[in-house]
């Protein structure tokens, strides 16, 4: 225990301190990383012992990344990407696999070597690039799509290899199974059909438990109303998957990512996204720091010429390869280079592969670590690769004016309007608004309601509105408005005061309980406020009004004339709301006001009168007198 | 509700209130060039009836003290059935009462200047004896013709658009640019400048 909290100290304290310089000098958060974990490595301070432990965790995060990524995406977009995953990912793995060995094989290894190291050096980090890419701001867009695409692929590639890498041995076989977590399967004993057999099992499992299994799972949690256990139902999911995968022999990060976008689709999706989003940073750091405390900086410091020669020669070759093939698939110059720039690392599989490729035979162990230094080197270069490529990027762009156009995202398109709460009160105002032709995202934390609405197959996502990463992940960020009509007075001034600190430009429209929670409302920053009895009280006092004989004409008048008095004093008093008795004071004037109004109105449209505004009886008067001079004369 | 109702020019500087009723003016293009070009100026109060009532429920009170505030009483309009749109018949009903606007103790208007706004879809032809519509502008304007009179107004030249949904931008921003020069011309020369 107590060692685990040191630990603990070690990793957070590394993170806390080098992370935020890191930012600061423009580097970029994953080389924070990196050099904090170089730095409490056993090769420098060593304040960490025995990274492999450390590391299996850490590789959780990745996993978490790609469930994450895959709520991002509806299958149907997975099937337009397929041009960028089969065709732009294989030949990607095929082209970098062949000229890696080719060179392997120039500097004199043996060809089944050569091709070993070629498979596994083809591997790109999938961390890294994301993490790059989404601090760049680059992931949303085609070169996002190109580099997403490409590393799918990896990821599936990663299981023929795991057959095709033993059959290349060359010394005596130490022992196959060596691989750790990927090549290690439970089923790996069974013949292939059974092997096969039961990977099939598993992906359709893992799509049929999404589809039917997960959503009464997560309803029936919902309902417990209980914010941690909806957490733990999720961090379960993700665990199972990727326990599930691993047991089969599949990725766990693939399996990841597809019960992700089985549950793109579900109305958990945008919850989900927020909760276990503050995991996938936390693990990822972990893994860049373990990587950075796994660089062997003794054998850096004993061959640094030829480390040097190998990172750039891999870096090099890895970037013009998957350069030209972005070319080949019609990429603009620009983007090619960022993708390539983006894919020029090794991966975290390369570890697993090697360490497999060891215990196979396949590769020697001098070599292994050489070659672990060298992807671990060129994984803490990659942030550096894209500050140049940006560099480059800026010099191109102050020759040819050639701006990327960026086609969408993976998302269904930005709302126009964000409903917080759709029952009774919200589901009447969106209404109004669907029916007119206006795109909302809402967002109510009643489950039995979510339920109701889907079967109407309205879009509805289950959260805490309150919650500010809830808001974003809806697209608070880009809404024109945000409509707050909660059945709880607390959390409605709450929600609109944190929305209008954190988007100063959305309109905020929010449902008041009464008059004190209307002006609480405005003074917390909403834009406009409806007090929620209001109107439909006026329409009932008008039904009455016809009801004891007034005609509808005039009833109606009466209850307009009544509004506008009601919302005039409402205005009024606005500035007096905080000072209670000057509060008091003048609404007891308004409460006269009121009076005298209504005296008014009484004496004016007294039933049997001519009634109101169109009252004739001057004119009349005057009409019969002159009648009268015009008979006298 | 009020606030748009509210005027921009004080009692002492006394302007034009331009008053336009148009139920849909995000579809008319000639009536949403008229009213951009001229409340623009100086000395020229805007109201828009439809958006400050779309309830019909007119504010008296409001409406009279605005009139009673301008020299110059602007009434801009599409010309529906020969007549005006049904909330400028409304606010004229409610507003312009017998013991404000006209009766015997009825000044509140008088010596002012009533001056009409109106856009048609029909070409100038058809506003002829031998024209499909038979009768003249100016005989359609009865109506607020004699109304004036009766108030004690004096009548300005009506200003027409004939033909306003088939005229392409550029006769339109011309329409607008006579409109603006017109309205301008209404305004007292102390507020004009």
């Amino acid at each position: 225990m107590e060692n685990f909290l040191t630990q603990t100290l070690v990793y957070l304290g590394a993170a806390v301190i080098s992370v935020p310089i890191a930012k600061r000098l423009g580097l970029g958060s994953v080389l924070g990383y990196l050099i904090a974990g170089v730095i409490i490595g056993p090769f420098a301070l060593g304040l960490v012992g025995e990274q492999a432990d450390v590391m299996k965790f850490a590789e959780f995060g990745v996993v978490i990344l790609l469930f994450l990524i895959g709520l991002e995406v509806q299958p149907s977009m997975l099937w337009d990407m397929r041009k960028a995953i089969f065709g732009l990912g294989g030949a990607q793995v095929l082209g970098t696999a062949s000229a890696i060995a080719l060179a392997s094989l120039a500097l004199g290894l043996p060809w089944q070597t050569a091709m070993a190291v070629g498979l596994v050096l083809a591997m790109s980090s999938t961390a890294i690039v994301l993490q790059t890419l989404d601090e760049k701001g680059l992931r949303q867009g085609p070169v996002g799509r190109a580099a997403f695409g490409v590393l799918l692929l990896q990821d599936l590639a990663v299981i023929p290899m795991f057959a095709l890498l033993p059959l290349l041995a060359t010394g005596a076989v130490v022992h196959a199974e060596a691989g750790g977590g990927h090549g290690g399967s439970l089923v790996s004993h069974l013949p292939i059909w059974a092997q096969t057999l039961s990977v099939f099992a598993a992906v359709a499992g893992v799509i049929g438990g999404g589809r039917y299994l997960v959503r009464p799972l997560f309803r029936f949690i919902a309902k417990a109303r209980l914010r941690e256990i909806f957490v733990a139902a999720a961090l379960l999911i993700v665990v199972a998957v990727a326990s599930l995968m691993q047991v089969v022999g599949l990725s766990p990060a693939l399996g990841a990512f597809l019960a992700g976008v089985v549950l793109a689709e579900s109305e958990f999706r945008r919850e989900l996204e927020s909760d276990i989003e503050p995991f996938r940073g936390l693990l990822l750091g972990l893994f860049f720091i373990t990587v950075g405390a796994g660089v062997d900086l003794p054998l850096v410091a004993r061959q640094p010429l030829v480390l040097a020669g190998v990172v750039i020669g891999l870096m090099t070759l890895k970037f013009l390869v998957m350069f030209g093939i972005a070319r080949l698939f019609g990429a603009p110059k620009r983007g090619a280079m960022a993708v390539a720039t983006a894919l020029a690392q090794g991966g975290e599989f390369a570890f697993v592969l090697l360490s497999f490729t060891v215990g196979a035979g396949v590769i020697g162990a001098q070599l292994a670590a050489l070659l672990t230094a060298a992807v671990a080197v060129s994984m803490a270069l990659t942030p550096v690769a894209m500050i140049l490529y940006e560099r480059v990027a800026a010099l191109m762009d102050a020759a040819i004016p050639d701006v990327v156009p960026d086609t969408g995202d993976f998302d269904e398109g930005e709302p126009d309007i964000i409903i917080a709460g759709f029952g009774r009160f919200g589901q009447i105002t969106g209404r109004l608004l669907a029916a007119n032709g206006f795109k909302s995202t809402v967002l109510d934390s009643d489950i039995e309601q979510i339920e109701l609405l889907q079967r109407f197959g309205r879009r509805v996502h289950y959260g805490d509105a309150t919650r500010l990463d809830l808001l974003r992940a809806a697209g608070a960020e880009r809404a024109r408005m945000l409509i707050v009509a909660l059945d709880d007075r607390e959390k409605t001034v709450e929600l609109v005061e944190t929305a209008r600190k954190a988007f100063p430009d959305l309109v905020i429209l929010a449902r008041a309980w009464d008059r004190r929670h209307a002006y609480d409302l405005l003074s917390n920053g909403a834009d406009a406020v409806e007090r929620e009895t209001f109107e439909s009280a006026l329409a009932l006092g008008t039904t009455a009004l016809q009801k004891l004989g007034f005609r509808a004409h005039r009833a109606h008048r009466a209850s307009a004339f009544f509004r506008r008095h009601d919302r005039r004093v409402f205005e009024e008093l606005r500035p007096m709301w905080g000072q209670e008795e000057a509060y008091i004071l003048a609404s007891r004037d308004a409460a006269k006001t009121m009076d005298r109004l209504l005296d008014a109105d009484l004496h004016r449209m007294r039933p049997g009168d001519a009634g109101g505004a169109w009252d004739t009886a001057s004119l009349d008067e005057e009409l019969r007198e002159r009648a009268q001079q015009e008979g006298t004369s | 509700m009020s606030d748009a109702s509210t005027g921009r020019v004080t009692p002492s500087t006394p302007g034009v209130l331009l008053v336009l009723a148009h139920p849909a003016l995000e579809r008319s293009r000639a009536n949403r060039a008229l009213a951009k070009a001229a409340k623009g100026l100086s000395g020229v109060t805007f109201k828009d009836l439809y958006e400050t009532y779309p309830d019909f429920v007119v504010d008296i009170e409001t409406e009279q003290a605005a009139l009673v505030k301008h020299d110059v009483i602007a009434l801009q309009f599409p010309l529906y059935w020969y007549s005006t749109p049904a909330l400028m018949k409304e606010w004229l009903d409610l507003v312009w009462l017998h013991g404000f606007a006209y009766g015997e103790d009825g000044e509140a208007l008088k010596g002012k200047r009533l001056f009409v706004a109106c856009t048609t879809g029909a070409s100038a032809k058809a506003y002829h004896m031998h024209g499909y519509n038979r009768f003249s502008m100016d005989e359609f304007l009865r109506p607020l013709e004699q109304t004036a009179h009766l108030c004690g107004m004096e009548w300005e030249t009506p200003f027409v658009v004939h033909g306003a949904s088939v005229k392409d931008d550029a006769a339109l921003k011309a329409e607008a640019e006579r409109y603006k020069a017109r309205v301008a011309s209404l305004l007292p020369k102390s507020v004009e400048a």
